[in-house]
This record gives C-alpha cells, sequence and structure tokens, in this order.
C-alpha cells in the first residue's frame, strides 16, 4: 500500500466544495429572486450531486488501485471506502431529492433551505466518511446531525414534525455528548486525536488502559444513538413517524451509512488493539437491536413506524457484519448499506407518493386496494419490501446471504443463526403491506390513497431503486468486485 | 498560591451552580449561572487555556447569559413558587438516589482506575491563544472550515424553523 502525503489538495475536497458551492447557491436564487425561479432548486441540486458524484468516480486511482491518499495534514483521507460510501450518500441523497419535488409543492413548502440542508447534511456524511481524525469526524457527526433535526420539523404545521424534531435535537445532541466525551478519553490517553497516529500509538502501546475502554464504550453510545442499535433507538420510532415522508427514507439510510462508515474507520483502524473488549458488548447490541426491532415491528399499524422498527433491525444486521469483520465482513457492510439505500428509500418513495396532504394516508390499512388502483406502484412497493425481507432475487437477500455467511465464517454461528430467525420474522410484517395491496378489498373505492404526490421525479426515482434492487440481487459480482476494492483500504 | 486560587475558583463554582439550582427566582438563577461560568473561565485560565477562558466569558457568561436574561424578561414570569408536581417529595428523593448511586459509582470506578495515565509532555504554548490560532489555521484548517459550514446549517435550520411562514402556495 502506497501512501502519498500532501498538505492543501483542493481536489481531495472537490466532491464536498461543489455540494456546498450549490447549496449557497440555492439559498441565493432564493434569496435574490424570491420564490420565482423555485422549480430551479432541486435541479441545481440535483446537478450538484451528480457533480460530485462525477469528481468521486473520476478522482484519480478511483476503485483501481489501493492508493491511500492523505491530505491537510492527516485530517483527510480519501480511499475507496470513503469514495463508496460517498457514493451511497449521494445515491440517497439524489433519489430524496426526486420523490420530495411534488410532495413539497402540495404541501406548500418548496424553499430553497430545504435542499441546501439536505446538501450540508450529505455534504457531513461525506466528511464522516473521509475524516482521518476524531474531530473531524466529531464535526462531520454534528453538520449531518443538525440538518437533520431541521429537517425533521421542515413541515412546521404538523404537530408531528415539531415532535420529532424536538426530540431528535435534545436526544440527538445528548448522544453527540457521549460521541465528544469519548473522543476527549481517547485523546487524554493516547495524546492525538489522529485514526493512524492513534492505531500506532496502541501498537506500541499495549491498550490496558481503563480511561481508554471508557473512551471507546463511550464512542458505542455514540454511534449506537446515531445507527439506531437497541439499546439507544428510542428516538428512532418517533422522530421516522413524524418527519415528512422524504426526509424519513433519506434518514433512514444515508445518516445510518455515515455512522456506520466513521464507527469502522474509528473501531477497525484505530482501536483493533481493543477488540477483545468490545466483541461482547457488540455481540449483544447486534442480537438486542436485531429481535427488539423486528418484534416490536410486528404490531405496528402505521407503515412509517413500521419501516423504523425495521431499520433499526437492519442496523442490528449490519452490527452482525461489523463484528465478523475482516474482508469478508467488511464487504458485505458495503454491499448491504447499498442495497439499503436502494430498497429503502424506494419504499419511502412508493409511501410518499400515496401518503396525501398533510401525510394521513400511512397506516397499514390504508394499502387496501392500491394494488388494483397502481399496479406499478404497488409492484415495485412489493420489490422493496420483499427486499427488505431478504427474499431473492433481490439485494437485500444478496446481502443478509454475505453477512451471515461471513458470520459463520468467521465462527459467529449463534449470531448468524439469531439473525436468520430474525429476517424469518421480518417477513410476517413486510408481507402483511403486500396482503394489504393486493388481497384486502378497501370499504368503499374511494379509500384507496390517491397518487398525489406522482410526478415524472418520483417515477424515475422509483425506477432507479427497483433497477438498483434487482440489479444487486441478480449480477451481485459486479458490485462485490467494486466493493472488494473499496473494503479495507485503509488497514 | 496557584492551589488557593484553584480551590477558592472550585468553591465558588459549585456554590454558585447550587444556588443556581436551588433558587426559585429566574433571574437570581441566571445569575448564579453567570458566576458559575465566570469561576469556571478562571479554572481554564489557571490551567493555561487562555483562549478557552476568554472565549467561556464573552459567549457564556456574556452573550448567551444575555439572551436568557432577555427571554426571562420576555416571558415575564411569576417570581412565585411553581408547583411542579404533587409528589415534590417523591421527585426529590429519588433524584438524590440516583445522584448517591452515580457518585458511589464514580468513585469505585475512579479507584479502580487508579493513577492517571502519564500525561504526555505538552509544550510551554499549549493552549494559549497564539498557539491555539496557530493550530486552527495550519494543523486544523480543515476542521475549521467545516465548522464555518456547520454553523452556516445551523443558521439556515433555525431560520427555516422559526421564521415566519411566508405564503409559497402556488402561485
Amino acid at each position: 500500500m502506497e501512501q502519498v502525503m500532501s498538505s492543501i489538495s483542493l481536489s481531495a475536497i472537490a466532491p464536498e466544495l461543489v455540494l456546498v458551492a450549490c447549496g449557497l447557491i440555492v439559498l441565493m436564487i432564493q434569496a435574490v429572486f424570491g420564490s420565482r425561479f423555485r422549480d430551479s432548486f432541486a435541479y441545481v441540486s440535483l446537478l450538484g450531486i451528480g457533480g460530485a458524484a462525477f469528481l468521486v468516480l473520476t478522482s484519480p486511482g478511483a476503485f483501481e488501485s489501493k492508493i491511500v491518499e492523505y491530505s491537510f495534514c492527516d485530517m483527510w483521507v480519501v480511499d475507496n471506502f470513503s469514495r463508496f460510501f460517498k457514493l451511497i450518500f449521494l445515491i440517497g441523497t439524489g433519489l430524496t431529492l426526486l420523490i420530495s419535488l411534488r410532495y413539497l409543492d402540495n404541501e406548500a413548502m418548496q424553499h430553497s433551505e430545504y435542499y441546501a440542508l439536505m446538501l450540508l447534511c450529505t455534504v457531513g456524511m461525506m466528511v464522516m466518511a473521509s475524516a482521518a481524525e476524531l474531530i473531524t469526524i466529531f464535526l462531520g457527526v454534528e453538520l449531518m446531525s443538525i440538518s437533520l433535526y431541521a429537517l425533521a420539523g421542515y413541515t412546521r404545521s404538523r404537530m408531528m414534525s415539531n415532535e420529532a424534531a424536538i426530540k431528535y435535537f435534545i436526544l440527538g445532541s445528548f448522544a453527540s455528548g457521549f460521541l465528544i466525551y469519548g473522543i476527549a478519553l481517547i485523546y487524554g490517553t493516547t495524546g492525538t486525536s489522529q485514526i493512524p497516529a492513534i492505531a500506532r500509538y496502541l501498537a506500541q502501546a499495549g491498550a490496558g488502559a481503563a480511561v481508554l475502554v471508557m473512551g471507546m464504550a463511550l464512542l458505542i453510545i455514540g454511534f449506537g444513538f446515531k445507527t439506531a442499535s437497541v439499546p439507544f433507538h428510542m428516538w428512532a420510532p418517533d422522530v421516522y413517524e413524524g418527519a415528512p415522508a422524504p426526509v424519513t427514507g433519506f434518514m433512514s439510510a444515508g445518516p445510518k451509512a455515515a455512522a456506520f462508515a466513521a464507527f469502522v474507520r474509528i473501531f477497525m483502524e484505530a482501536l483493533p488493539t481493543l477488540q477483545t473488549d468490545w466483541i461482547m458488548v457488540i455481540w449483544l447490541i447486534a442480537v438486542l437491536t436485531m429481535t427488539v426491532g423486528n418484534i416490536i415491528a410486528l404490531v405496528q399499524e402505521n407503515i412509517k413506524r413500521m419501516l423504523a422498527y425495521s431499520s433499526i433491525a437492519h442496523a442490528g444486521y449490519v452490527l452482525v457484519a461489523f463484528l465478523a469483520a475482516g474482508e469478508l465482513g467488511l464487504t458485505s457492510i458495503l454491499y448491504y448499506m447499498l442495497a439499503y439505500t436502494f430498497m429503502n428509500i424506494g419504499a419511502f418513495a412508493v409511501i410518499t407518493m400515496l401518503a396525501g396532504a398533510g401525510e394521513t394516508r400511512v397506516k397499514v390499512e390504508d394499502y387496501r386496494g392500491v394494488g388494483y388502483k397502481h399496479p406499478v406502484a404497488a409492484l415495485a412497493m412489493s420489490l422493496f419490501l420483499f427486499s427488505l425481507a431478504g427474499i431473492p432475487p433481490t439485494g437485500g437477500f444478496m446481502g443478509k446471504f454475505y453477512i451471515f455467511s461471513a458470520a459463520v465464517k468467521q465462527g459467529y454461528i449463534w449470531l448468524a443463526i439469531i439473525g436468520v430467525l430474525n429476517s424469518v420474522v421480518s417477513v410476517y410484517y413486510y408481507l402483511r403491506v403486500t396482503v394489504a395491496m393486493y388481497m384486502q378489498a378497501p370499504e368503499k373505492d374511494e379509500d384507496v390513497p390517491a397518487a398525489s404526490a406522482l410526478s415524472p421525479a418520483l417515477v424515475v426515482a422509483i425506477f432507479i431503486s427497483a433497477y438498483g434492487v434487482l440489479s444487486l440481487g441478480l449480477f451481485p459480482s459486479t458490485y462485490v468486485a467494486m466493493v472488494k476494492e473499496s473494503f479495507l483500504s485503509f488497514l | 498560591m496557584e492551589l488557593l486560587i484553584f480551590y477558592a475558583f472550585c468553591v465558588g463554582a459549585v456554590v454558585s451552580a447550587l444556588l443556581m439550582v436551588t433558587t426559585k427566582r429566574p433571574v437570581r438563577a441566571a445569575m448564579s449561572l453567570v458566576a458559575t461560568m465566570s469561576f469556571l473561565a478562571g479554572l481554564y485560565a489557571l490551567l493555561n487555556a487562555h483562549l478557552i477562558a476568554v472565549l467561556q466569558l464573552i459567549v457564556y457568561a456574556g452573550a448567551i447569559m444575555v439572551l436568557f436574561l432577555f427571554v426571562i424578561m420576555l416571558l415575564n414570569i411569576e417570581e412565585k413558587e411553581g408547583k411542579l408536581a404533587k409528589n415534590v417529595f417523591f421527585i426529590q428523593l429519588a433524584g438524590t438516589v440516583v445522584v448517591g448511586i452515580l457518585m458511589v459509582a464514580m468513585v469505585v470506578v475512579m479507584n479502580k482506575i487508579g493513577a492517571p495515565v502519564a500525561g504526555a509532555a505538552v509544550d510551554e504554548t499549549f493552549g494559549t491563544t497564539k498557539a491555539v490560532g496557530w493550530m486552527l489555521f495550519t494543523k486544523y484548517l480543515l476542521p475549521f472550515e467545516i465548522a464555518s459550514v456547520l454553523l452556516l446549517a445551523a443558521i439556515v435550520g433555525a431560520v427555516i424553523l422559526a421564521k415566519r411562514r411566508i405564503d409559497n402556495s402556488k402561485a
């Protein structure tokens, strides 16, 4: 592995710069022209997303060599691991923007701030994936979280949305406190906040210090919150239910992947010497997260709330892969996060389409008869739900297959068994929606929700998601090659 | 001498913090908090962290507390004992028990950890304004710039949540 050292390198942060610039442009358009050009906000933002994705893909050596490029005095690292995650974030944000177009019109909330916050949130996630230093990671976490707090409360007229924002803000700030305390303790022990330097220090000095273990424990709490793992998941259902539907989809994909990106980078690169200390804890968290998420999801009537618990359960599966570590485990994390982004945002696209003004139609029973009135949307929704349940030939199936086979190979047989049992349980509540769509008739024909947020952009988003889910399931080898190039390039 | 000042600041901080949570008058509570912040600033200065000390005074004791006072004045809270709940006694009891358990746990943990890890040797100038400024604009340039983006996001978020609704229905 070669390392290229350089200090200020604008090309290393070019994708982030493009996104920040687009966010500012969007804000300025509204400031100068009022709401005259408000249709342009989304297009400018999408252009920025596309440009950033282009820059990520064409940066020298992308997905070809394992060059690890450090810049900004070792604060910033560009490697295939961060590139892969950045692509996941950009896909997630791009799809969300496509979904939100008509939704915001319907809610009379077509403001530039929505797009600016989305873009800045994405920048925060990209910082988390690319930072090689704990304080920079923390700033990324905060940039992402603060944008999300505001986005969760974006539809101000709805009480649920306000509640979601306040709850998320207070609990999230609390969790950030744990994170920064953990960082402080690790800095106090090792004398540095740079991830490679921490690893070097610990390799030399050994990892006996209790303060260091405490710091690590606090980091687990902080990231456990950001990934909505049990027992730090309490915020998720209320926030997911209250936030505007497109934002919920966004929140459950990108930010979760970002938290895992930083989690993996800190734990696998900086603290591998502490592995014996964290294995039991993460094992327990993984089991609890999968089980609690799936079991509570069984009884949910609100589909957004149900998907919130399902999203908790999926964090549990990813934690299984995290424990398995090594090449197999880490490649399956990357693969799973990509698949999850497509299937979850796809599902939320359909939810957004049918939710109606003020999001009144978000109960499972509202989906009765949808299969006949909106056949394509129902088909797509079924595909996404099958994928979430892990039924072949979808990306969700391949993702779970990789995760559990990695767990078995690393000797976590029980964990794999619990995981598979859990995903059997989850089939029940995913199928409930499909059953409602195709096999139950509403009392009156008018009871079938109208596709109020339908727009060409939303159709494009659904098709892209469906394509992603299917191609990840049918042709996994192309993606696996890319993932293999990305996984542990920092070790 | 330094130790004496340290203890003076410590006692001051704890006493004013206690005053803050026990007083029933909001303005008095706010002023006690100002005092706590100022004592903390003194502690920072003793630790040679000049910049943090000054920032503590300007930002926390100054700006943020003025904001607190403004809000208190605007809300015009009546200065009488607010009835929070019926079982005040039990709430206080529960609070004392929980804090007591936490304190015992902390003492036990502290004893177990034993002597702190040998601190790394720090530079004479560590924590001074000049050193911090130098670090911010060289080594920590990128995090510094990210912090500015973070502030921007916070401002945009606050504006969108708090500003008066502009009519943006289909024009």
